[in-house]
């Protein structure tokens, strides 16, 4: 430290824990609510502390759902989510890394071309063509579908230029090595490149599973069927305008299992997390 | 201009003391150079006199100011740092001036000072150029054009050439002494080469683990190493050390593979007994002329020709311990040749067998 | 790309072919039957088209309701992206000088980025919801007519904050991670040379900083325009009469209302060139790297 400021020092860690309470109350709040009865919620007498009923309303949540609007159970959801969520990650991994060996460590004709043509999806994200991917959906009879939840989603250039970016790094005299030693492309690719990409893959996987699990436009448009509801559209159908009817109990116990995982990853993942989400936004 | 006065100055990170109390005084004017091995804690020496690092005990003085509560840009100072620390958005113009600017000078004196500097370091031609677009020699010099515009009372500097090939780094070297000459400011300067301390210091600090082992001029310390430590490190190739104890009579020191060496007329007599590591530089031990008894028989190994010398290395009677040799460039030797040597009783060093101390003489 | 490669002739192809078929169906095909249909106007029955050409576009454009979507987004998207990033920048400075790390900060702030928009705006509806929010409450009793649901203006604030309160942790991560990159040495450097903490800050730290401060306002802007729909569709509806309609909430709802098909096909296509211009700006930048 350059200057010995005590006062400065002190003024810093205020701030610092003003915004942390910014930051943690909602979240806070919410998890006190969730422990509350309804007629209390309802009244806005829950206080700043837990409340009674700290198990009843998970339980209702997870296993029946809303009562006043009728939702699934958070269980079903959830099971959705994760589908989702995985079948996003594992499957974008899975053809950027191919896609993005074959860019690199090939030189065939149209190369340049599907590079771009990939490049090119880099920014548009599924919001801009919504109906136009909506139809083409449903024309293919994916809707209600795990399928049509996340192939759609999989398309996109992050990852492969995160690859792609990775495997320039990796230096010629491996190729040579491997070569000299006999090995083909896909031995090379499964002996060598994929061992090396692992924290890459993992990190991408944290950030990827953050992002299909928070998914909410879409699953909200290609899913009809209220059992295919991921949590986060199935917290949306909790809430009443006239509200009156929301039953915010239940509402408070799915929106704490809706953050759960996702928040979980990153605090467990922390490492990994801040890699990938620093590294795909370059 | 001004004197730097450390008082028992030390320094604690937590709990770890990494600096175990220095005494130094600076004279107005003089180079001084702080060398030591990687860790001996140099920088924070350096840091600490540049107010970047809090003292935790001890008096720190500049001009003959207690300096331990000035923030450092009150204590008159200019540092450069081993990475130059230039701004990197700003122009090498813009670089010098920053400083001026902030102390509140005006637009014409700061363009006199600037560019009398950058004439000074031959920068002239790359005033609106950016960091990026410099050689590393010529970031360097920017670095100290940023330091001499200031006209402050003591210039730091912090292995500043160790990011230049060889050849470069010898030629600032040269640069930097002439230039402190010129100037005549005080200059502290830390460094882990022993080439450079000794080249560019009027009297060295040689540190170790925190501690300053010895203050001098360059010639002093080589000449009189006053530890085990400093012998070691200043001169290269190392000095020759041979354990071995002082004879009954005081004449000589008998080393553990039984040879004597016969020692300038008794002044050890009072240590009779003692066990003491013996030195020799390498350049300090003469083949065996005539009239001069031989002290060992040594059996080359390897030989290294580096031109105007040659190094040989090689055993006591083939089995002892290791000796380096230093021997005019001219000279034939083969690896496997035994060689008779003298230790010029003028040459040697003695050190006190359990504190490394040199013994008075 | 690289010197050293191997020769197959068929594999690269089987190797690329699963990214370019779904990139293919479901972005190149749609986005194209987009600008297509954006062109093309259909009677009431779904019987008959007429290619039209730009009359969509003009139609769109004469629309108050499109210009009162246009204006909900720039003010919501300056709003959101000038607040986060603000606090985000301050809160980052702050742990960024912690000599004992910006570690437990860092975890203690990062974290909000894994929840999902929108439940940050059910958290926040929650809060401020007119008759049973903890802090709609303190606001009435403040003498605030609190009510999101009838006031426009609530209702907008209220979106502004859960888009905020989301956006600040990614914001915060850049900027920390930003100002670790700026050498040490070079802040002592300034302090020597004699600049006070807050003049070290704006001659030195923040135009370092800025081009990261600059990639981060683009990628804001995008999060505005299109991640912000689920707080959006979950906290207000668009509402309360269309006080928070954005241009993507937009095309959600005419889409849905069916009908227009072809004015909703336009207002895409309008997005995607508004994307495509930011993406631009955002490599053009990235390209000059400003001041390295
Ligand atoms: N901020 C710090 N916290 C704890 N220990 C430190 C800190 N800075 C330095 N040290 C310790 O203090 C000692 C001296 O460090 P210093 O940087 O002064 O070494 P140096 O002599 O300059 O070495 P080098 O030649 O490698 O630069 C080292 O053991 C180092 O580990
Ligand atoms: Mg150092």
């Amino acid at each position: 430290m350059v200057e010995r400021r005590p006062f400065s020092n002190l003024l810093a860690h205020l701030i610092l824990w003003a915004g942390i309470i910014v930051v943690v109350f909602p979240v806070y709040y919410t998890l006190i609510a969730s422990t509350h009865n309804p007629r209390d919620i309802f009244n806005g007498e829950i206080g700043f502390l837990p409340g009674g009923v700290p198990t009843e309303n998970y339980k209702a949540a997870l296993f029946a759902g809303a009562k006043q609007v009728k939702t699934t159970p958070a269980t079903v959801m959830m099971l959705n989510s994760l589908a989702m969520a995985l079948m996003i990650a594992v499957g974008k991994i899975a053809i950027s890394i191919i896609s993005a060996y074959a860019v690199v460590y090939f030189n065939f004709f149209g190369r340049m071309f599907a590079f771009w043509t990939i490049f090119v999806t880099l920014m548009l994200p599924v919001e801009v063509r919504i109906y136009p991917t909506y139809k083409v959906v449903a024309d293919l009879g994916l809707l209600n579908s795990y399928w049509g939840l996340s192939v759609p989603l999989i398309a996109s250039a992050t990852a492969t230029l995160l690859f792609r970016q990775f495997f320039m790094t990796i230096p010629d005299e491996l190729v040579e090595a491997s070569k000299i030693d006999g090995a083909g492309p896909m031995r090379f690719f499964w002996d060598t490149v994929v061992p090396l990409s692992r924290t890459n893959m993992a990190a991408l996987f944290v950030i990827l599973f953050i992002y299909g699990w928070n998914q909410y436009l879409w699953p909200l448009l290609i899913t009809t069927d209220a059992t295919m509801d991921t949590i986060i559209v199935g917290i949306r159908r909790q809430i009443v305008t006239s509200d009156a009817n929301t039953d915010w109990h239940i509402v408070m116990a799915t929106a704490v299992l809706a953050m759960l995982p996702p928040v979980a990853v990153v605090v467990f993942m922390q490492r990994l997390f801040v890699k990938g989400l620093v590294e795909t936004e370059k | 201009m001004a004197e730097v006065g450390l008082k028992n100055v030390k320094k604690s990170y937590g709990g770890m003391q990494v600096i175990h109390g220095i005494d130094c005084a600076i004279k107005d004017g003089e180079f001084m150079v702080l060398v030591g091995p990687s860790g001996c804690g140099k920088s924070t020496l350096l840091r600490m006199i540049a107010g970047l690092e809090e003292i935790s005990a001890g008096e720190i003085s500049i001009d003959g100011r207690v300096v331990n509560d000035v923030e450092p840009k009150d204590r008159d100072i200019a540092m450069v740092f081993q990475n130059y620390a230039l701004y990197p958005h700003m122009s090498v113009y813009d670089n010098m001036a920053y400083g001026l600017r902030i102390r509140g000078l005006s637009k014409a004196e700061i363009d006199e000072r600037v560019n009398k500097a950058a004439g000074i370091l031959q920068l002239q031609e790359l005033l609106q150029r950016k960091p990026r677009q410099l050689s590393g020699g010529q970031r360097q010099r920017v670095a100290m054009g940023r330091a001499i515009v200031r006209d402050p009372k003591v210039f730091l500097f912090d292995e500043p050439l160790s990011n230049l090939d060889a050849k470069l780094r010898v030629q600032m070297r040269v640069e930097i002494k002439q230039l402190q000459n010129r100037l005549g400011t005080t200059a502290v300067y830390v460094t882990h080469d022993q080439v450079e301390a000794m080249t560019l210091a009027d009297r060295l600090v040689v540190m170790n683990a925190g501690v300053a082992e010895q203050i001098g001029a360059p010639l002093e310390v080589y000449a009189k190493p006053a530890s085990l430590f400093v012998a070691g490190f200043i001169g290269s190739p190392a000095m020759n050390f041979l354990a071995g104890k002082i004879s009954g009579d005081g004449r000589a020191v008998e080393l553990a593979g039984g040879a004597r060496v016969a020692l300038a007329d008794g002044r050890f007599a009072s240590s009779a007994g003692r066990k003491v590591t013996l030195g020799v530089r390498p350049e300090h031990l003469v083949q065996d002329g005539a009239g001069t008894a031989a002290h060992f028989q040594l059996a080359i190994e390897l030989v290294e020709t580096l031109g105007a010398d040659t190094l040989l290395h090689g055993r006591i009677d083939g089995k002892g311990d290791g000796l380096i040799v230093r021997v005019d460039g001219a000279t034939m030797v083969k690896s496997g040749q035994t060689l008779a040597l003298h230790a010029p009783p003028g040459a040697l060093h003695l050190f006190d067998g359990e504190t490394g101390k040199r013994l008075s003489d | 790309m690289r010197k050293v490669g191997f020769n197959n002739k068929l594999l690269p192809y089987l190797l690329i072919a699963p990214q370019i078929a779904i990139t293919a169906i479901f972005f190149y095909w749609p986005a194209s039957q987009a600008v297509w249909q954006s062109f093309l106007i259909q009677d009431a029955f779904g019987t008959r088209t007429e290619f039209v050409w730009f009359e969509n576009y003009e139609v769109l454009f004469k629309d108050p309701t499109y210009f009162n979507a246009f204006i909900v987004t720039v003010v919501f998207s300056t709003a959101v992206a000038a607040l986060s990033l603000g606090i985000a920048l301050l809160l980052a400075v702050q742990a960024d000088k912690q000599i004992h790390g910006s570690g437990p900060y860092k975890t203690l702030l990062m974290w909000p980025y894994a929840v999902a928009p929108a439940v940050a705006g059910v958290l926040w509806l929650f809060l401020f919801q007119p008759s049973l929010g903890v802090l709609a409450k303190l606001l009435r009793s403040m003498g605030v007519d609190w009510n999101p649901l009838l006031n426009g203006n609530h209702a907008m604030i209220l979106v502004i904050i859960a888009a905020t309160w989301k956006q600040i942790s990614y914001n915060f991560l850049f900027f920390l991670a930003g100002l670790q990159s700026i050498p040490k040495s070079l802040i002592e450097a300034a302090a020597i040379d004699g600049a006070s903490p807050m003049r070290r800050f704006w001659t030195v730290i923040f135009p370092l900083l800025s081009p990261t401060a600059f990639f981060l306002l683009v990628v804001n802007v995008v999060y505005v325009f299109f991640d912000t729909f689920g707080i959006i569709d979950a906290v207000t509806h668009g509402g309360p009469a269309k006080a928070t309609e954005t241009l993507v909430f937009k095309v959600f709802q005419d889409g849905r209302l069916g009908g227009d098909l072809g004015g909703s096909a336009a207002q895409s296509v309008i997005l995607m060139f508004m994307v495509i211009a930011l993406t631009a700006i955002q490599f053009k930048y990235i390209e000059r790297k400003v001041h390295y």
